[in-house]
Parts: structure tokens; sequence; C-alpha cells
């Protein structure tokens, strides 16, 4: 499938109806597929030596990171740099928050500010949703607790779209922690909804209960659970949940749940891994494969991040000026 | 205090403890019921009697709630006993029991005896102090249960908190069932739901908030039933909110075990799916439920299994809940709400009317041995006339309570109280 050029694309100049990107369970296939069709114009941008567009000339976005993540951070700040927007970087971890003031304090603060854009990643499930009652401007969600993770879900679409060209029929295999994962919430709804068959790997104590209910396939055997699977996509373990906590150790879980090159062969020949990073090498994903470029679309992950970003501010941005 | 003689006439009395659903009239004299007219006319009232015609309205017991939380003494700013007085009346509630988890905790008698004081001093409605179980409610030790019984402490319990060590449960049953004192507990295993900010399943996995199984509750009360078992002591079991426990509690009752247990009218009106997006005003302890659990709430309410309601007002001030979910302050007002919320069960035709009126009225009065929560002669005065029908929008920003924590917000409820009476006072007048 051709891409359609950037211009063509924002020439057709569909209305995003939301003022905010806070949750996948928002967006419906059109608009999902509008945005793709954007990201994939701006991946061609990024691609450039002159990178710089004036879509978001005039408007503030502001990163309001009350966790720290260095790689969605820098994704959303270069995504609105390149639309031109001006960027400011908030970490409230290590100011107000301590002193004792709410979020929505922060909030109430930083919206005198007057940002068009805030980019917000938190700890809790449903701060995004919570902050966007507060502010007057666009929120887009980067991350809350273990609820989503909107933008991710939506780089990991695009992905999989440029990889295989379409994703309705893919069949996806979401492995690892997923009890505490706001990616693979964000991503089972995003795939869901375009129609590929998702399945869910680990071990029970990491998997939510009623999962079954989520319209999936859950396995406790990855070898089983990848079998056929034409996406690998891995989770990451957060290490202190190991150590007999949720798994009895580091080389237990490798073992058993660990991607590598043996297991992997149950997958679909073409199969195509990814990350959502960072990765926990010789934990949840073997180096071999995670460095494979045959069959790992993770640094592809990193670069449609950008642009997927880039989507979703822009889309956000001309509804702004509507309202306007 | 000797007011004119009131007679409420023109009324639907309401009495669980005698049975009589019906016309009739009543007449109150120096605080005390002088007269009740089951079905028959009074007739021509003689003397200097002040008549007030109930116009075909609901004339019931005042309720009596065993399980409300106030900020006094130690958190006045999210209710103080006055303002939580003033809802309760407003609600057609005459009775309170206050949970001993305020700040000191009511483990000392001299506690108890600043709450009595100060409910004196309100002149609005009989407040009860409930005594903690151990001292400072921690599980640890026994609190003074005789000398917290004498103070006037109606039972005794850790609130919130279960008592987690086995053998510090087993001595407070059995030193308590010596001086005849109630135990009331919190089923709640504290391994399982520790962190929890919702029930386990499907909405809480959606939503990716940490959650507690519904067995934490069966858990803890299965234990403890073997404790009452081998103690011989009463139980209340504080709030039971799941299937699973019902069964639990069944059970325990078919083998004869001094237990009852109460269940609150937020787990019987509301389920998980109402916390929708994230709204902090159903964050509760415990936690919301599914839709199975309630369904099997109100059947055990309408089959008696659990014969008491309570309101569980719990109020948290704004700061304490707009918070992200897993961050907020649990717990909901309900002085206000409760009875009007639990006459959707009558509305809808699940329950009887009196059988209802029963689990707010003379079921709670009986079990901590108060003489009110019935229309008998001799009894207190106290008493809520109800306009059954009457719509109410609940605004949470209307209601007294000092925190507007209210799950009820914007709910269209049917059953408007128009008048308390406390010892035939009376507390509340509906403009």
């Amino acid at each position: 499938m051709q891409a359609p050029g950037l211009n063509e694309v924002l020439g057709r100049n569909f209305p995003f109806p939301r003022r905010h990107f806070l949750s996948v369970l928002d967006l419906n296939p059109v608009e999902v597929a509008s945005l793709l069709d954007l990201a994939d114009g701006f991946v061609a941008l990024n691609r450039q030596a002159s990178k710089k567009l004036d879509l978001l000339k005039g408007l503030t976005l502001m990163n309001l990171f009350f966790e720290n993540s260095t790689r969605t951070q820098s994704s959303f700040e270069l995504a609105g740099k390149r639309l031109g927007a001006d960027v400011v970087n908030m970490s409230p971890r290590a100011s107000s928050i301590s002193k004792g003031e709410t979020l929505i304090d922060t909030a109430v603060t930083l919206n005198a500010m007057h940002p068009d854009l805030l980019v917000v990643r938190h700890g809790s499930s449903g701060a995004a949703s919570l902050l966007s009652q507060k502010v007057s401007g666009s929120v887009i969600n980067a991350g809350d607790g273990q609820h989503e993770h909107p933008t991710q879900a939506l780089l990991d679409a695009l992905s999989m779209r440029r990889a295989f060209g379409y994703i309705a029929g893919l069949k996806v295999a979401i492995c690892g922690d997923v009890l505490h994962s706001r990616v693979a919430r964000s991503n089972v709804a995003m795939l869901q909804m375009l129609g590929a068959q998702v399945r869910l790997v680990g071990p029970p104590t990491l998997m939510p209960s009623q999962v079954d209910r989520w319209g999936v396939e859950a396995f406790h055997d990855m070898r089983k659970g990848i079998a056929g699977c034409d996406v690998v996509m891995m989770l990451r373990l957060q290490m202190e949940r190991m150590d007999g906590v949720l798994a009895p150790s580091q080389r237990e879980y490798f073992r058993f749940f660990g991607l590598d090159r043996e297991k992997l062969a149950f997958a679909a020949p073409h199969v195509r891994v990814m990350h959502p990073g960072p990765m926990n090498r010789g934990v949840e994903i073997d180096s071999d494969v995670a460095d494979d470029l045959a069959v790992s679309l993770i640094q592809d992950q990193v670069e449609m991040g950008v642009a997927a970003r880039m989507a979703v501010l822009a889309s956000l941005a001309a509804r702004l000026d509507n309202d306007r | 205090m000797s007011a004119r003689p009131i007679a409420l006439t023109n009324v639907r009395l309401v009495d669980p403890a005698s049975g009589w659903d019906g016309p009739g009239a009543l007449i109150v004299r120096d605080g005390v019921i002088a007269e009740v007219f089951q079905g028959s006319d009074p007739g021509a009232l003689s003397g200097d009697l002040q008549v007030i015609d109930g116009v075909g309205a609901m004339l019931a017991p005042g309720l009596v709630d065993l399980r409300v939380k106030t900020g006094e003494p130690g958190a006045e700013t999210k209710e103080t006993l006055k303002s939580a007085a003033f809802a309760a009346a407003a609600g057609g509630v005459t009775s309170i029991v206050v949970q001993p988890d305020t700040d000191p905790v009511i483990d000392d008698p001299s506690v108890a005896d600043f709450i009595l004081r100060r409910t004196r001093d309100i002149e609005m409605v009989h407040v009860y102090p409930a005594g903690a179980a151990t001292k400072g409610a921690r599980g640890e030790r026994m609190a003074e249960i005789g000398l917290l019984a004498e103070a006037g402490c109606v039972y005794v319990t850790d609130a919130d908190r279960s008592i987690v060590d086995s053998k510090v449960m087993r001595r407070v049953l059995s030193y308590a069932a010596s001086f005849g004192v109630l135990v009331a507990h919190r089923p709640a295993d504290p391994w399982l739901s520790a962190g929890a900010a919702a029930s386990e399943g499907e909405f809480a996995g959606r939503r990716g908030l940490p959650s507690t199984p519904p067995i934490a509750e069966k858990i803890m009360l299965e234990r403890d039933l073997a404790l009452v078992e081998l103690t011989g002591a009463r139980l209340l079991v504080d709030q039971v909110t799941t299937a699973c426990a019902l069964e639990s509690l069944e059970r325990g009752r078919a083998r004869g075990l001094a237990v009852t247990a109460t269940t609150s009218i937020n787990h019987l009106t509301f389920n998980e799916l109402d916390i929708g997006d994230y709204r902090t005003f159903c964050k509760l302890d415990p936690p919301l439920r599914g839709e199975d659990d309630r369904q099997a709430l109100i059947e055990a309410l309408a089959s008696g299994l659990v014969p008491i309601v309570v309101s569980a007002h719990a109020p948290a001030p704004a700061e304490d809940k707009r918070l992200p979910y897993d961050e907020a302050a649990p717990g909901a007002v309900g002085l206000q709400t409760l009875l009007p919320a639990l006459l959707a069960f009558h509305h809808d035709g699940r329950i009887p009317l009196i059988d209802l009126i029963r689990t707010v009225t003379q079921a709670p009065a009986d079990l901590i041995g108060l003489s009110a929560g019935r229309l008998a002669k001799g009894a207190p005065a106290d008493l809520v006339l109800c306009d059954l029908n009457a719509p109410v929008l609940i605004d949470a920003d209307k209601l007294l309570s000092k925190s507007k924590n209210s799950p009820f917000d914007g709910r269209r409820l049917q059953g408007a109280v128009r008048m308390t009476l406390v010892d035939g006072r009376v507390v509340y007048t509906a403009d």
C-alpha cells in the first residue's frame, strides 16, 4: 500500500472530533486510519534533511511527566518541535508534588500558563482523565498508571501496518507482565478495533483476572501462545516484580517467558518482534532476537513514535484552531 | 421539657415491631409515644394538642444507623458531631453509632464520655459511641472493653481495620462475650486486600486499578465464624458485600451461631461500573462489587439473611477525593440519602415496605438494645414522617454534611423526609 503524501493527507483536513487524547477506547477505526495516514506522511518528513513544519506555530506544548521516561518525553518533545510548537518540560516529581501539592493544584497552576497541549504521564490510573477535566487545553495521555498508553498503541499499529501493509487478520501475541501494563491494555483495544486477533501470554500471576472476558485468548505456555503468530509483542517486566513476588526469579522467568530463538521458531516464519522499551535484555528478550533487524521492529517503533505523536498533536491542534 | 403534646394524624403508620403497615395516628407526650392508633380513628382529640396532619405520608420509627463516621474528635474539617447530627436529622435518622477510629481513638472511656457530652450539648439526634476492640484500633492488644461498655459504648469494633491476629480476635471475642458486649468486625483478608482500590474482576482489570478479590471477604469471615463457634461470642459482620461471603454467613447462621450482619446502602445501590471514568466518590471501603454481588445482597436483604442496612457514612472532603483514583480517600457520606435510597427497593416492588423499614429501625435497635426503633406506647418518640412518593434530586452541594462526597449526587430518588422528631422534639422540618 502506497502511503499518501503528507500534503494530500493534511489537505483532506479530517477534523479530529476530540479535545483530548486519553484512551484508545475513545477512538473509532476511521479516526485511527486517519491518524495512521497522517503519521505515514510525517515518517517521510522525518527522513528528510529539513524536518520542520509550522502546524503548531504559536502553540505551547507542555510535557508534564510525574514518572520519569526519557524516551517518551523526548519523543513528544521532538514531535512538538518539528511541528513548530514551543515545548516546555516539567518534572513535578522533583518540585511541587513532594511539597504536598495535589495533581489538581499542579494542573490549575500550569493551566494559568495557558499550555495548548498538555502531555501527561502519571503513576495512577485515571490521572490524565482527571487532569483533562480541570484544564482548558488538550490533554494527551502519555501513560496513566496501569491503565492506558494510547500513543504507544498508535505507534505500534503504525509499525505493524508499515511492516505488513495491513492489520486486520494479523495474529498478535502480547507477552509478559500484562497485569501491570498500560501498553498491553491500549494495544488490546487498538488491535481489536483494527481487526487483529490478540493473544495474551504470561504466567497467571501477571495476568489480570477474568482476562478471558477481554475478547482475547490467554495462554500460560509461551510456545503455544505464540504458535503461528505474525507479531510477538514483548512487554517490559520490572525487576522488583521478580524475586518471588510475581515470578520466582529472573532465570526462571527467562526460561519460560523470555523470547529467544527457540521459542520464536514456533511463530509464523515471517514473524516480527516488538517491544515498547526499555528492554531488559536476558530477562524478557534475548539480545540475539532484539538486535536481528530481519525480525525486530524495535528500532522502527522508536522512529514511528515521533511520527505517531506528530499526527496526534497535529490533529488536536487543528481542533484547537477551529475552536478559536 | 414539657412541650405541648403532638398528635400526628392522617398518616400511614409503618411499624415493623408490631407488623402494622396501614393508616393510623399517633400521640407524643413528654418525649415518648403516648398513644398509637392503628387503623382506628383517634376520634375527638381532647386537650391542648399540636395537631400535625400527615396528609397520608409514612410515619415510621426514626432510623437507627449503626455505622457512622464523623471527624470529631481529630478531623473536624471533615465532619463534626454537630454537622453529622444535622445531616442525620434531615435524613430521618434519629440514632447514630459513631465509629471509634477517631483521633484519639475511642479506646478510653473518657473519649466515649466526650462524645456523649458533646451530643447532649447539641440536642439533635441520639449519638452512641462504638468502642475500639483493641488499643488504638491497631489489632494488637485488647482495649478496656468492660469500661468502654460501662461508659456507654454500644459495641466494640476496630472499624475499617480487620483484626488480623487470630489470637487477638479470639481473645476479644471471648472477653467481650463475658460482658455481653457485641463485637463488630470487618471481614477482609489483609494481604489479599492490601493496597486495593477496587474489586477484582473484568472492570478493575481493564481500568488498571489495584484490586482485592471478593474471596478476601469470605476468607476472613470464615475465620471469624470459626472463632465465634469456639468462643460462643456474638458477632456483627461489618458490611457483607459479596455473594461468596453471604454463603458463609448463611451456613454460619444455619449452624446456630450468634452472628448477624450489616450491608451498606452503597453496595445495595451501586456496582463497580458506577466508578466509570474513575469517579472517586464511588471509591469505597470495601470497594463496590460486581452486579452479581449486588443482586445477591438485595436477595439477602429480602430473605432476612442480612437484616441490617447502614449508611456507612464516611465524610471525606474534596481535597481527599479530587485525586487520582488509587490515591483518593475511600468512603461516602450517606446519612441524608439512606432512607430515599433504601425506598428504591419498595418502589421497585422488590421488598415490602415494612421489611425495608425494619432493616434500619427495629433490627439495629434490637441488636444494640435500644428501646427506640418501634411505634409502641412508652417508646421514645423518635419518628420520621416521609412522603414516600415525592421525587428528590440529590444535590451533593446541598447536603448538610461538611463533606459533600456523595455517590448519589445527581441521582433522582423517591421519598422525601418531611419531619423528624427525637424524644418528641421536632429536630427537622422540610420547608
